[in-house]
């Protein structure tokens, strides 16, 4: 058999990208479990900071039940319901911002059952380091700054930053980031005020069965 | 041995990535705001740098020349890959930090630059030590930098650098002073712009100081043969 070199060389390519990917899907495969479990306890970790105990009595994390809702995302998000003495004290879901500087940002939202803003974390994103990721409760207070506030209407003024004439901080540098996440969380809070009582009467899908499987893209 | 001294010295010093090749730029410049990120990013592209070009060196004799340049390309994104699932999966925090800017690990010239310039055409012990020196030599600018980025707009060093090394290097953390206005030009772009070239003005200063010694050296030595002859 003879081959010509660019055949040759066509087939060393596809060997050699073969290879590589076998060896990137090895490594996924190996890191997986890790990779979920971060994600678990950062979500867990986040989840109760800003749903204290002393709020809820029950276990959060198995609390979680999967929403389908266009508004918030095109998948399924995770909501979780926190009672005090089997009362409904605490709704959190994960929300993502679709437009952040790079890429999405994905929220966790909590609210009273009374309206009021427990407060909101990141849990993941690709922002800008040093200018955009200050959405980071580790690099500054500024995703802190929800907690206590109100939505008074869907189209509530007060819910955008500064340079848009709301109540939030920018930051130098960066405005598209937290005007993404005023946006994202302003549509969840929203959401989460309207529909409250139905969220906690309703049975969700149980997110752990159902997304075991799946990816967390 | 003398390959080795050649490797090391033209790593770290005489054609140090950053420094000289004035490669990898992106990275350096905008991770380089604490010591803790500029030292995980360091290390993350350390690794890189010598598995791709321990990889290169393996499979040179198959590659032809008009496919190599694919063929490394492939072999550094999958080493990136890895190594970002590793980091995703064991520092997570850190990963978290230096966000983007692991994936762009690919797009550091100086990787590609070294697959080519050097593990391409010598045995892959050589090329493995090359990595590690390059590697070494981009870190410590990194590390350089970020330093002298953190004291000058944090007033700390090693802050975070738990988040690399675990619960036991929170006693790293330095306080040299604390700012009530810290100094933002330092931390945002142009203070690394700055930075940097500070840093290299240095390095030239060092080595015109030394040539210039030389140069004296050899004068006097040349003036003692004619005062002999």
């Amino acid at each position: 058999m003879t081959l010509n070199s660019m055949q040759k060389n066509g087939l060393l390519l596809g060997l050699f990208a073969l290879v590589s990917t076998g060896l990137v899907l090895g490594v996924e495969a190996l890191t997986k479990e890790a990779i979920d479990e971060q994600q678990r306890a950062q979500t867990l970790a986040s989840l109760n900071e800003i749903i204290p105990p002393t709020l809820h009595d029950n276990d959060l994390y198995h609390s979680c039940g999967l929403l389908s809702e266009p508004t918030l995302s095109q998948q399924p998000v995770p909501v979780y319901r926190g009672y005090l003495a089997g009362e409904p004290s605490a709704l959190a879901v994960e929300a993502v911002a679709p437009n952040g500087y790079s890429g999405k940002i994905r929220l966790l939202v909590a609210i009273k059952p009374s309206g009021e803003v427990l407060g909101v974390r990141t849990l993941q994103h690709q922002e800008t380091p040093g200018l955009g990721d200050k959405i980071e409760k580790q690099k500054s207070d500024w995703i802190t700054s929800f907690a206590g506030k109100r939505l008074q209407s869907q189209d509530d003024e007060r819910w955008a930053v500064q340079r848009d004439g709301g109540m939030f901080d920018q930051f130098t540098g960066a405005t598209i980031t937290p005007r993404a996440v005023v946006g994202a969380v302003k549509t969840a809070t929203w959401y989460l005020q309207q529909n409250s009582t139905q969220l906690f009467q309703t049975s969700l899908p149980n997110c752990h069965s159902a997304s075991e499987g799946e990816s967390h893209e | 041995m003398s390959e080795f001294k050649t490797l090391t010295k033209q790593g770290l010093w005489e054609n140090n990535p950053a420094l000289v090749q004035l490669l990898g730029l992106c990275p350096l410049l905008a991770v380089t705001a604490s010591v803790t990120n500029a030292l995980g990013l360091g290390l993350a592209t350390l690794f890189v740098l010598i598995g791709s070009n321990i990889t290169v060196s393996l499979v040179r004799q198959w590659v032809p020349q008009e496919i190599r340049i694919p063929v490394f390309v492939m072999v550094i994104a999958t080493f990136v890959t890895i190594i970002q699932l590793l980091m995703n999966a064991y520092v997570y925090q850190l990963y978290q930090t230096l966000g983007i800017f692991i994936p762009l690990i690919v797009t550091n010239c100086a990787i590609i630059g070294r697959a080519e310039a050097y593990a391409s055409k010598n045995k892959w012990n050589y090329a493995a030590i090359d990595g590690l020196m390059m590697g070494l030599g981009f870190a410590a600018v990194l590390v350089v930098l970020g330093g002298l980025r953190e004291i000058l707009g944090n007033g700390t060093l090693f802050d975070g650098a738990e988040l690399l090394l675990g619960e036991w290097a929170k006693q790293l953390r330095i306080e040299l002073f604390s700012l009530d206005y810290p100094l933002l030009l330092a931390i945002l772009p142009p203070g690394a712009f700055i930075g940097m070239g500070f840093i290299i003005a240095l390095k030239n200063r060092i080595d015109a100081k030394r040539e210039e010694l030389q140069a004296s050296e050899k004068t006097v030595t040349r003036a003692r043969v004619t005062a002999e002859s």
